[in-house]
């Protein structure tokens, strides 16, 4: 049975069921015991499993996530918690250099099952050092799988196919949705980790997006719809792998693509999808692949001008009127 | 000490000496590329540790780490195969020289970023102390190690949650060409320890008896409790940072600065890279083989015959550890892409 609850309510959920199913599960980061974790997601843990098991570390990023690669080799299942994406940055070397290179280097000797948690994002006028996005970064990484779960459903199911996965796994959430509202029924059987899911079915376009911004998409295409344009959107929900079928088959139904991301464009995740697309559907477009996504520019604290560097439904609205228009 | 205890550290350390004398060769007949770091002058320091080890505790080590390898327990053919890139090397070929693995004898890689030790370290001891297990982790790292931020992350974590970690610094006072003089404030590394409240001391790392012993301590006290302990111990390496730098400038340059003269003219000055001789070591006397074989030889513990045949063993063991990766085939892209994902199981991802 569907519930409405909000994103962090939904991992909080996610978390307590497997640490009661696995001991060997434990929980890592600043803030996340005692304080509850700095979005919730942590909260009441502390309590019900003790401080080996939901650890509050010391500022030392670089530090407690390679403790979390060193525990992954010896069979635990660790949950490292980043407060925020721009911090991991202290810690790429322990994800890069390690979690992703020990299990290919060593011949395939030792497990990763390793799940790295971090809010990233836009939110609200946090400034150029708190509002960075890295996935283009992280999806440069072979070994490395990135979920980008948009609903409280998928953060749900995906958090917890992470923590069982016996692979490296990053999970970004974005720092606006963890309150967003949504249903999440614990009983419905899991969608695959990294399939992509047709959210608004459609033909005039594909619009392909992730994370925040695929609500962005949606209600732009509801508007959309009111204008008569029906176009599809796409959640990827993953960055890393990529479901290309979804998207290849949609494309070859409408014939024309936009990806929308609020990363900054260049050599981003829309780069990565815009050039694997056109590649294998060149002659199914109408038009050429576009992108519509964050500026090219640190975020700035002003908030009119931090608003106006990541795609809004407006901004959305304008881009798929423009391809679509483009390929009449 | 119990004589067989000598013996058999006095016989690791002569194949530690072979094997790396093999191996340099080796890199020179095109066997082996990449980067090599050898050990020459440091046995001591390995070989005095893991015999005070117990087969149960966890081993993480640097890039320069054969030697640790090999005492170990894992077999010379199987390290040898792995410096020449094939498929029966202990890391099937795919980790080289500086990433040596074997999950079996816990022997939990060789790490190429400097500083990569201490959190593998604290993540497995993490583990240990949270399963309330009585093994201990053995953390290698050099001088060079100790001004990265890992370290003193790492050691406030492992003082903080009283995890069972022996941090091992392997002091040979050179981080790649830069002396210790000029890389740290504070020279004597042991004295960092204080800062986390660990427990350190320094040891002769040319007396193989004295760092088997300070191991054996140290350790007793992580399995009573006492959290982690740190030992600085003073080496030295005779050879220079790896096969790309001869460096046989450095223990030049160490004769020449007991002579007064200006380290940095005299590296100046070098340019035919060579191996330093028996006579440059042994008149700066810092050869740790030297020093436990007369140890033994004058307290009549080995006889000047079996001294002969143990090396004769060591010997044909290096040789039919060359002769077994010679014969050893090139992993396959196949190979390599499935030990990408070796932990992919059965999931369905799409």
């Amino acid at each position: 049975m569907a519930n409405e609850v909000m994103l962090w309510q939904a991992m909080n959920k996610a978390m307590d069921i497997e640490m009661a199913a696995d001991n060997s599960i434990f929980t890592m980061g600043e803030d996340v015991g005692l304080y509850g974790g700095s979005y919730r997601v942590t909260e009441g843990l502390y309590a019900k499993y003790g401080e080996w098991r939901v650890r509050d570390t010391p500022i030392s990023e670089g530090g407690f996530t390679g403790l979390g690669v060193g525990a992954a080799m010896v069979g635990m299942r660790p949950v490292i918690e980043i407060m925020t994406i721009n911090f991991a940055l202290l810690a790429l070397d322990a994800i890069i250099n390690m979690a992703t290179k020990i299990p290919f280097m060593s011949g395939g000797q030792f497990p990763m099952p390793l799940v790295i948690r971090v809010p990233g994002g836009v939110a609200k006028q946090l400034a150029a050092q708190h509002s960075q996005r890295l996935e283009h970064t992280l999806m440069n990484v072979p070994g490395l799988r990135i979920a980008v779960p948009s609903t409280p459903q998928d953060a749900w199911w995906q958090l917890r196919q992470a923590i069982q996965s016996n692979e490296p796994v990053i999970v970004l959430e974005h720092e606006l949705l963890y309150f967003s509202k949504g249903s999440l029924d614990t009983n419905l059987d899991p969608v695959p980790m990294h399939r992509a899911l047709i959210r608004k079915e459609g033909d005039a376009l594909t619009l392909i997006s992730y994370s925040r911004s695929v609500l962005l998409a949606q209600q732009a295409a509801e508007r959309l719809a009111e204008d008569g344009i029906d176009i599809e959107v796409i959640d990827l929900r993953s960055l890393s792998p990529i479901d290309w079928q979804t998207c290849i088959d949609s494309v070859s139904k409408t014939h024309h693509l936009l990806i929308v991301e609020e990363d900054c464009g260049f050599a981003g995740a829309g780069a990565e999808i815009a050039a694997t697309l056109s590649e294998r559907c060149f002659f199914e477009l109408d038009a050429p692949v576009q992108r519509h996504t964050g500026l090219d520019l640190p975020t700035p604290y002003n908030g009119t001008l931090e608003a106006a560097t990541i795609p809004t439904v407006s901004s959305i609205i304008n881009a798929v009127k423009q391809l679509v228009q483009s390929g009449e | 000490m119990e004589r067989s205890v000598l013996k058999s550290m006095l016989k690791d350390m002569l194949l530690a000496r072979a094997f790396e004398e093999q191996a340099a060769y080796e890199y020179t007949q095109g066997n082996i590329a990449g980067f090599l770091h050898l050990y020459p002058g440091e046995e001591a320091v390995a070989v005095g540790v893991l015999h005070a080890a117990e087969p149960g505790d966890y081993i993480v080590s640097t890039y320069r780490e054969h030697v640790h390898a090999l005492v170990r327990g894992v077999p010379p053919g199987k390290i040898m195969a792995e410096l020449f890139g094939r498929k029966d090397g202990c890391s099937g070929g795919l980790g080289g020289s500086m990433h040596l693995f074997d999950k079996q004898r816990r022997f939990m890689g060789g790490y190429g970023i400097v500083g990569e030790t201490y959190p593998v370290s604290t993540g497995i001891a993490y583990a240990i102390a949270m399963r309330e297990l009585p093994e201990a982790v053995i953390c290698f790292f050099g001088d060079g190690a100790v001004n990265q931020g890992t370290f003193h992350e790492s050691l406030n974590m492992a003082a903080l949650w009283n995890l069972p970690i022996l941090f091992v610094c392997e002091n040979n006072r050179y981080q790649i060409g830069t002396e210790i003089h000029r890389h740290s404030k504070v020279t004597e590394v042991y004295k960092r320890a204080c800062a986390y409240k660990i427990p350190a001391e320094q040891v002769n790392g040319m007396d193989v008896i004295e760092v088997y012993k300070a191991t054996q301590s140290a350790l007793l006290r992580i399995r009573e409790g006492t959290g982690p302990q740190f030992l600085e111990i003073e080496t030295y390496r005779l050879r220079g940072h790896s096969m790309a730098d001869p460096g046989s400038y450095r223990p030049k340059v160490e004769v020449q600065a007991f002579k007064d003269e200006d380290p940095v003219t005299v590296m100046l000055q070098e340019s035919l890279p060579e191996y330093p001789s028996a006579e440059q070591i042994s008149a700066i006397g810092k050869d740790n083989i030297e020093h436990l074989s007369e140890h033994m030889h004058q307290a009549d513990l080995i006889s000047p015959e079996e001294f002969l045949r143990m090396k004769q063993q060591v010997a044909d063991s290096v040789e039919q550890a060359v002769q077994y990766a010679l014969q050893s085939p090139e992993p396959s892209m196949e190979e390599a892409f499935s030990a990408l994902n070796c932990n992919r199981g059965q999931e369905v991802l799409i």
